[in-house]
């Protein structure tokens, strides 16, 4: 079989996106269960917590969609497919 | 389905220049909150209306938020920051008109915003410092740390810009794949969750502005 630019590059895609979650759905899991159990000791904090866990998972999050513009570049605007 | 989240989408052409989507959703964003603006502060008046109060709300709490960021009296960076906020958050909001597209999820707008912040931080920093003493915050610890600090500058304003573009264009991206599957109604919670994103990057960028020009307007990094 001949391998083409097209099928690598889906291929990298895939590849891409499936490694690129893992880290980042590791670290949310993580800061969301620290937030539980702020949220659990000290109840009257809660506001303050959840506004700060959701601009920390956003940040966490770009990295899964840095992998996934990485992955749409592939597919879309890939400089090596004529 | 869209083909290629990348492209820009032509509406019309003006004389030469291609008019986009984006930039017709900007324009129309930029009549919106200054007609808006206009109509509040036309008449202001200390019995303030329920137009005026409201935006007075608006503003005293993105003041009361920069400042605590910044540490420092927020007024002089509030003009740029407020109207960053308000434009993001009206621009990430736009996606729940029909037709209308997000200016913010195409890779366009938020180069553009990023480098507003990049010019107006260093442009922030040496008049309050003066230039020798805003160059010096690049040698700080060490003179060896020159070239990271430079390159630093460069990242953080490229991820500012990815960082936009791609939760705004991921999350189009996935509402059209949940569209082409299945029908009618399984797309409104997506839509809901866009609508929090949204907000939640709107805020992100404009802390990460404010954080940037204090740092310069201080002379640290970062």
């Amino acid at each position: 079989m001949q391998w083409t630019v097209e099928m690598l590059s889906v291929i990298g895609a895939v590849i891409a996106v499936s490694f690129g979650a893992i880290g980042p759905a590791l670290g949310e899991g993580r800061a969301i269960a620290a937030a539980m159990d702020a949220i659990a000791r000290q109840p009257e904090s809660a506001g303050t917590l959840s506004r700060t866990l959701f601009v920390g998972l956003a940040m966490i999050e770009t990295m899964a969609i840095y992998c996934l513009v990485i992955a749409l570049l592939l597919l879309y605007a890939n400089p090596y497919v004529g | 389905m869209e083909a290629n989240p990348l492209a820009p989408d032509i509406l019309f052409t003006l004389g030469p220049a291609p008019v986009s989507r984006a930039v017709v959703t900007t324009w129309a964003i930029m009549a919106l909150l200054t007609a808006v603006a206009w109509a509040g502060g036309r008449r202001a008046s200390a019995h303030a209306g329920a137009l005026q109060t409201t935006l007075e709300i608006v503003v005293e709490t993105i003041e009361k938020q920069v400042g605590e960021i910044m540490r420092r009296d927020p007024w002089p960076y509030l003009p740029l920051l407020g109207s960053l906020f308000l434009f993001l958050v009206a621009a990430n909001l736009s996606a729940v008109i029909p037709g209308a597209k997000p200016p913010t999820g195409h890779i366009e707008t938020p180069a553009a915003l990023a480098v507003v912040v990049f010019l107006s931080a260093h442009y922030y920093g040496i008049r309050a410092l003066g230039g020798a003493a805003y160059l010096r915050r690049y040698v700080k610890p060490s003179p060896l740390l020159l070239p990271l600090n430079v390159l630093s500058e460069i990242t953080r304003t490229f991820s500012l810009m990815i960082r936009l573009f791609g939760n705004m264009m991921s999350h189009e991206f996935v509402l059209a794949i949940v569209v082409f599957l299945a029908g009618l109604l399984l797309p409104v919670p997506f839509m809901l969750l866009g609508m929090m994103i949204g907000i939640i990057q709107a805020y992100i960028f404009t802390v990460l502005a404010a954080v940037f020009i204090g740092a310069a307007v201080g002379g640290e990094l970062e």
